[in-house]
């Protein structure tokens, strides 16, 4: 027992090659603008931000476990801050969807002391009420067009760029962009002491708490986090749309339902998962959309088979069989004998 | 010789991939009393465990009455006729007395034990049984727990750590009542710690060790050397 | 001051329905620790059964509960033995993402089978008939049956619990899921007849909604919200307290509508919140032991 020493390593061989390939596809996706047509890089920008929404929501849910049902009223609080400050304040519209995020953020801290009280189940319905509250205040709202709901007038979408591709490819990119932000930073904090903190609440809540880690204050963090991203790329997603009214922006099925279903699919609680599932999501919406209420009515159904005979989803299917994982997050246990690691810190 | 009421069969049990027994046998015969002792994390409780039912056997099995029942659900077990007093009491707290008692007697076995036995019994109980089960102190919680273990009108009780928390003259009062029990025909496997209290009490004795049957034999024939080796595997 | 005792009334017998919906809710909560996302979703299938039974039959809406609720209780326990079983444990993301797709399955069905368009049951003259209380403050008859029918659901759970085998069986598998099967007491099957138990109360509660207004397939999640505030505004696992919750919640619907229609929903979701600020135990928390 006492011949061996250990050391923890981040990365595996997989992952150094994954992260080679990573560079190699977003550079590919960066030039999109240059290989893609318009349709393309639509497509391609809403997949980032589901991307992005479901990672959010996988930190939140599959590492925080909270498991939230109302993350729509932070995608739908970005969207209409941002309409609000380009139209009633005359900001620029890129400007208001750095100012979206900061906001949610505080927003987001008495949503978490009154949500917060509920636990477990009830915590996602709170959640669920919580969004409905800010969807009718947002129909309350005259100057946005109440419960219709308003388009961006010309002349603001027109600042943006002279020419209607110069602002789609300007979407584009800030698509791109929001959404390695987002997953960069999810890694970062992972990798971070309080990812580790995490990652002990998420194996034994009573365990960590009893080794003194401060469970609730990091779950707000995460939480207020979180909100922070999610009304970034919803503020993006309303831009992108150029109209908003309560219904589409505090919807749940768009910016919950999907989002979780994304989610489980891919595999929760891994940071691979919700790219997998979008695609997988993308992949079912381009074949099945056609079937109308019915392709909702299958999606459900592969959402409770996967959950229930898969737990862990697609990824953590392929990575239990392989061994595989895309980024640096694992830690693993490296023991070697003890005459190779002499050497002492 | 008649074959056995319960006859446990080299079987292995897990929590997870720990192994926790290794190849155990026993036999108990119709109206005999055996106890099982072992220092902690010998594995007593999850014997008792694995012939109730509420952990299954990955390798041998146990036969009651001649049937198979090593894959047999807890709550099917208790219809065949083995009840359990588990280990810390376990009394249902929304629950009184009396309808900690009842439930009980929900499988409905025949048999001569009915809430008005169970009263003669533990007197005490009558006295309480209106009260939420949580009232009661840890002895009279005992005595609860087996009056319930025996409404089910079981063959075999197993009895896991009664002594366990109470006070020496609230022991030998609970221990004083098994006679009675055994004298309605039934037999008893019972888990001690106190070790003197299950040789009174019993008339084979298995020790386990890790896991293993360390010793066994009719608890009058046993030396003190030997159980003491047994138990603490020097 | 007659029109804002007409409006507080008129909130009061809706609390009923709510109490209904909260419920059919907190009975499986208390037993299993399972929250049903597609709770409200029920409810509207329902509906949907008795639109069914009362189209196919001639039946009238009241009558035709006694094939919507044996219905409902029958496809509760189905419900139960064939897939919530299997979510249940330590992990809380399997029952609540289960019933989540459970809920998104229901409402497209309903969809998919019957289209988006508004259904209503007809009740006949009983719509119509009201009773004057007093001097101005009249109550309709079917509010009236349908705040008396609640209660006595709440009554008969009540009993149902403290008094039965079945509500003992609730009760010890509840607390302690291990010794109830040392009972011979099969949890899977308890489970199935707890949910069993909740969907005969979401039928009552269904079909009440059915007569009461409009229904179409989507407007099942915002009776699990209405539900599920009652629920904590009455205080977890308290069944009175589900009445109570229902009555606060109907009466602040019903004074916000009466400032602004635009207000009845926020007024409810606010009255939910307000409690959950000053005391989230609930009103009426259980008090144990």
């Amino acid at each position: 027992m006492s011949q061996i020493a250990s050391k923890v390593e981040h990365s595996t061989r997989s992952s150094r090659i994954g992260i080679v390939l990573i560079l190699a596809t977003l550079a590919v996706l960066a030039l999109a603008p240059f290989w893609g047509d318009r349709q393309t890089l639509r497509l391609l920008a809403e997949m980032y931000a589901f991307v992005a929404l479901a990672s959010l929501w996988n930190l939140l849910a599959g590492y925080a476990g909270l498991v939230s049902v109302g993350q729509q009223a932070f995608v739908g609080f970005g969207g209409y801050l941002l309409f609000w400050l380009v139209i009633v304040a005359g900001v620029h519209p890129l400007v208001a969807i750095l100012i979206a995020g900061p906001v949610a953020a505080i927003i987001a801290v008495p949503v978490a002391a009154l949500t917060f009280r509920l636990r477990g189940a009830y915590f996602a319905i709170g959640t669920w009420v919580v969004a409905e509250v800010f969807r009718l205040l947002a129909s309350q709202i005259s100057v946005l067009g109440g419960g219709s709901g308003i388009s961006l007038p010309a002349a603001m979408v027109i600042s943006m760029a002279p020419t209607r591709q110069a602002r789609e490819f300007e979407i584009y990119w800030l698509a791109l962009a929001l959404t390695v932000i987002v997953l960069a930073a999810i890694v970062a904090l992972l990798r971070s002491r309080h990812g580790l903190a995490l990652t002990a609440i998420r194996d034994n809540e009573l365990a960590a708490q009893s080794n003194g880690i401060g469970v609730m204050r990091i779950k707000l963090i995460i939480y207020v986090l979180v909100a922070f991203g999610t009304s970034m790329v919803g503020a993006l997603i309303f831009l992108q749309k150029l109209r908003i009214s309560p219904d589409t922006a505090f919807s749940v099925n768009d910016w919950t339902a999907f989002v979780i279903f994304i989610t489980v699919i891919g595999g929760i609680g891994r940071i691979e998962g919700p790219i997998i599932g979008t695609i997988i999501f993308f992949a079912m919406r381009q074949t099945l959309s056609d079937l109308g209420s019915l392709y909702l009515l299958i999606m459900g159904a592969v959402a409770i088979v996967v959950m229930l005979w898969a737990p862990k989803g697609l990824w953590g299917l392929i990575a239990e069989r392989y061994g595989w994982q895309a980024l640096p997050l694992q830690r693993r246990l490296v023991l070697t004998p003890k005459e190779n690691a002499g050497r002492k810190p | 010789m008649a074959s056995p009421l319960l006859d446990v069969r080299a079987i292995d049990a897990f929590y997870g991939d720990f192994q926790a027994l290794f190849g155990v046998s026993l036999r108990v015969n119709a109206g005999e009393v055996v106890a099982v002792i072992g220092a902690n994390g010998a594995g007593k409780s999850t014997l008792l465990k694995t012939i109730a039912g509420l952990m299954h056997p990955r390798g041998g099995d146990v036969l009651f009455g001649g049937e198979a029942i090593g894959n047999a659900a807890a709550f099917d077990v208790v219809r065949h006729g083995i009840a359990l007093v588990p280990e810390g009491r376990r009394l249902f707290p929304s629950l009184t007395v009396e309808e900690n008692l009842l439930i009980g007697g929900q499988s409905r076995r025949p048999g001569p034990w009915t809430l008005q036995r169970i009263y003669d019994l533990f007197p005490i109980l009558a006295e309480r049984r209106h009260l939420p089960s949580t009232s009661l102190s840890g002895g009279q919680q005992q005595m609860a727990a087996i009056g319930r273990a025996l409404m089910s009108n079981p063959r075999l009780l197993l009895c896991d750590e009664i002594s366990l928390g109470l006070a020496p003259i609230i022991v030998r009062e609970i221990y004083a009542r098994l006679p009675k029990i055994v004298a309605e025909g039934l037999s008893l496997i019972i888990v001690e710690q106190d070790i003197a209290q299950a040789l009174k009490a019993s008339a084979q004795v298995y020790c386990l060790q890790e896991g293993r049957i360390a010793l066994q034999g009719a608890a009058r024939e046993l030396t003190r050397e030997s159980i003491s080796a047994a138990y603490f595997g020097v | 001051m007659t029109e804002w005792l007409n409006v507080i009334l008129q909130g009061v017998l809706i609390g009923g329905l709510y109490a209904m919906f909260a419920a059919g809710l907190s009975l499986i909560f208390g037993v299993m620790r399972l929250v049903n996302i597609a709770h409200g979703d029920l409810i509207v299938l329902a509906a949907y059964v008795a639109l069914m039974v009362t189209q196919t039959l001639g039946l009238d809406p009241l009558t035709s509960l006694l094939l919507v609720v044996p219905a409902m209780a029958l496809i509760g326990y189905a419900l139960q033995r064939l897939l919530l079983n299997r979510t249940l444990g330590d992990d809380l993301l399997p029952p609540l993402l289960v019933t989540f797709g459970l809920s998104i399955i229901i409402q497209n069905g309903l969809l998919e089978l019957f289209t988006a368009d508004s259904r209503k049951l007809q009740a006949g003259a009983i719509e119509v008939q009201t009773f004057q209380m007093m001097e101005g403050v009249w109550v309709g008859a079917l509010p009236l049956i349908q705040f008396i029918v609640a209660v006595a659901v709440i009554a008969g759970l009540q009993m149902l619990f403290y008094r039965t085998a079945l509500g003992r069986a609730f009760r010890a598998t509840s607390d302690d899921q291990a010794v109830a099967q040392l009972m011979g007491l099969d949890t899977r099957h308890v489970f199935a007849m707890a949910m069993a138990l909740s969907l005969a109360v979401v039928a009552i509660a269904g079909v009440f909604l059915a007569v009461r207004a409009n229904f179409d397939p989507s407007i099942g999640p915002a009776r699990l919200i209405f539900g599920f505030e009652a629920v904590i505004i009455g205080g977890l696992g308290s069944m009175w307290g589900t009445l109570a919750g229902g009555v606060i919640l109907g009466v602040s619907q019903a004074v916000g509508a009466q400032i602004d229609p635009g207000w009845q929903l926020l007024a409810g979701h606010l009255a939910f919140l307000a409690i959950l600020a000053v005391r989230p135990q609930g009103l009426f928390p259980k008090v144990s032991g």
